[in-house]
């Protein structure tokens, strides 16, 4: 305990790290999972079917796989990411983020979906009846709808998201878990650390999921 | 007509041209990609045979199958029952009519569902596993899975339980039943009805998530998995092999769960809990949002 507290500043880093992977994978995955959920919903079936087959194989692929796939595999076909390292990111970050970015974007892809599938199709057809354009009915009546109904199941997503970044451990990245892997070592009483490191995924955990209720709150519709 | 989306009206001739010279330029760029994928694999000398070769040898496939899928598969079983026992005890302890019981269960639900499975293992692993006459890592993966998804379920017990209509414990007790008679008698078979696919979606999470035991060199296909490709340096191919096997027996469970869901619990709303997996009926996808 007393060896975290005068050491506080490798904690405040190692979360620093989590956060950083959080962070970068989090955008990641919300812009590659747009693309797939847009495919995955378009008109186009043979995208419809690409971005399902896509979505189906990683979702059911460990994440420890993912990693394994793109930290020790992707080598192997002489992909490095080396031309990161001239930006000053480490590779080795950039292909944790990678491989969490990979896995994320497949589930927020599906809570995406849920969320257009969660509008009724009434709302579009009155819509159309009251004589709005595919543009307004579009940006007016469904999309307003269609977002909102994502909060919650982003909100999941990402939670699920933040614990993750936790395999990168197991490619040497010295995140929060690694850390109090290497606070353990060296000291005889485990149980104060453990709880030390997990009180700092219980708080970034309450802030996403009260981050998540007030939009939820805030952008409620009656119905 | 039959319009089967919010999002756009039947398409008319000129949009259907237009699809066909989007579906055209997505097939190009797809199979563009999937050839440089493969050329390249060609190029590294990938489909050299004796990288392949510890797939197609009996031995190898025995250990695959035996010491990596048969030992994963277990420690889902028994970390899904465990969990099972785990989310009814705190499940109904959330909904005690005592303040005191209510919070200790509450808090030690939140703790475990927000603390990551991995650093639980490692945790577990290193301080009380190895050495001696500690656990051993297979079991270290058990512990924690149950805590986690235990976590996860009792959430899904109390959401199961809140869902049955309230005339029918409101009956029970007119009748004079008490309290644990009406949880176990008249609410839980019930309940149980309505949380049992999103009992099997958890048993995806949680076959998934034994993965993780590669961390702690516990058993399973991520184990041999390593082995394997440090004997032979064929990294792609044994994650190709090992991601395959996870995707086909999550798929079987997928659509057990589906089938389930169909069976039991038919048209009927979703029950719906924060953090917790869906399942989609019918869409054939993988539940599992951990």
């Amino acid at each position: 305990m007393e060896l975290v507290l005068s050491n506080f500043d490798l904690y405040l880093s190692a979360f620093r790290l989590t956060i950083g992977l959080f962070l970068v994978s989090a955008v990641g995955s919300l812009l590659l999972g747009t693309l797939l959920a847009a495919m995955r919903v378009g008109p186009i079936a043979f995208m419809s079917k690409a971005a399902t087959v896509y979505i189906t194989v990683v979702r059911n692929t460990p994440l420890l796989i993912i990693f394994v796939f793109v930290i020790i595999g992707l080598p192997k076909l002489g992909i490095l990411f080396r031309s990161v390292e001239e930006l000053g990111i480490s590779s080795f970050f950039f292909r944790a983020c990678l491989a969490l970015t990979l896995y994320t974007s497949t589930f927020v892809a599906e809570a995406i979906r849920s969320g257009i599938n969660a509008v009724p199709l009434g709302q579009a057809e009155a819509a159309r009846a009251i004589g709005l354009t595919f543009g307004g009915t579009m940006t007016q009546v469904v999309l307003p709808q269609a977002f909102r109904a994502t909060v919650p199941p982003l909100a999941s997503v990402f939670i699920a998201l933040l614990k993750n970044t936790s395999v990168a451990y197991a490619f040497g990245i010295l995140e929060a878990t690694a850390r109090m892997k290497y606070f353990t070592n060296i000291s005889g009483n485990d149980l104060p650390i453990f709880l030390i490191f997990a009180a700092g995924y219980v708080v970034l955990v309450e802030i996403i999921s009260f981050g998540a209720n007030r939009l939820e709150r805030r952008w409620r519709v009656a119905r | 007509m039959s319009q089967t989306s919010v999002l756009f009206d039947v398409a008319g001739p000129r949009t259907r041209a237009r699809h066909r010279v989007y579906t055209v330029i997505s097939l190009v760029v797809i199979l563009g990609l999937a050839a440089l994928l493969v050329l390249r694999m060609a190029d590294r000398g990938q489909f050299a045979y004796d990288l392949w070769e510890p797939f197609l040898t009996p031995e190898y496939i025995q250990a695959l199958l035996v010491d990596g899928l048969l030992q994963t598969l277990k420690m889902a079983f028994f970390s899904v029952i465990l969990a099972v026992v785990f989310g009814t005890i705190f499940g109904v302890g959330k909904l005690s009519d005592h303040a005191s019981v209510r919070w200790v269960c509450w808090s030690v639900v939140e703790f475990f569902r927000a603390v990551p499975v991995l650093m639980l293992m490692i945790f577990l692993y290193f301080s009380y596993g190895a050495g001696p006459g500690g656990l051993d890592a297979f079991w270290c993966v058990v512990i924690a899975l149950t805590l986690y998804n235990g976590s996860v379920l009792a959430e899904v017990f109390r959401a199961g339980i809140l869902a049955v209509p309230r005339g029918q414990s409101e009956a029970a007790y007119a009748i004079g039943m008490r309290k644990t008679q009406v949880m176990t008698q008249i609410l839980l078979p019930q309940a149980v009805k309505i949380m049992l696919p999103a009992i099997i979606s958890q048993c995806v999470v949680a076959l998934k998530d034994t993965s993780l035991g590669y961390a702690i060199t516990a058993p399973g296909l991520t184990f041999v998995g390593k082995q394997i490709y440090t004997d032979f340096q064929n990294q792609l191919q044994t994650v190709i092999v090992v991601a395959s096997l996870y995707v086909s027996v999550n798929l079987v469970l997928t659509w057990i769960a589906t089938w389930v869901q169909r069976k039991f619990v038919g048209e009927k709303k979703i029950l719906e809990v924060s953090m917790v997996a869906e399942t989609e009926v019918g869409a054939g996808l993988a539940p599992g949002a951990r």
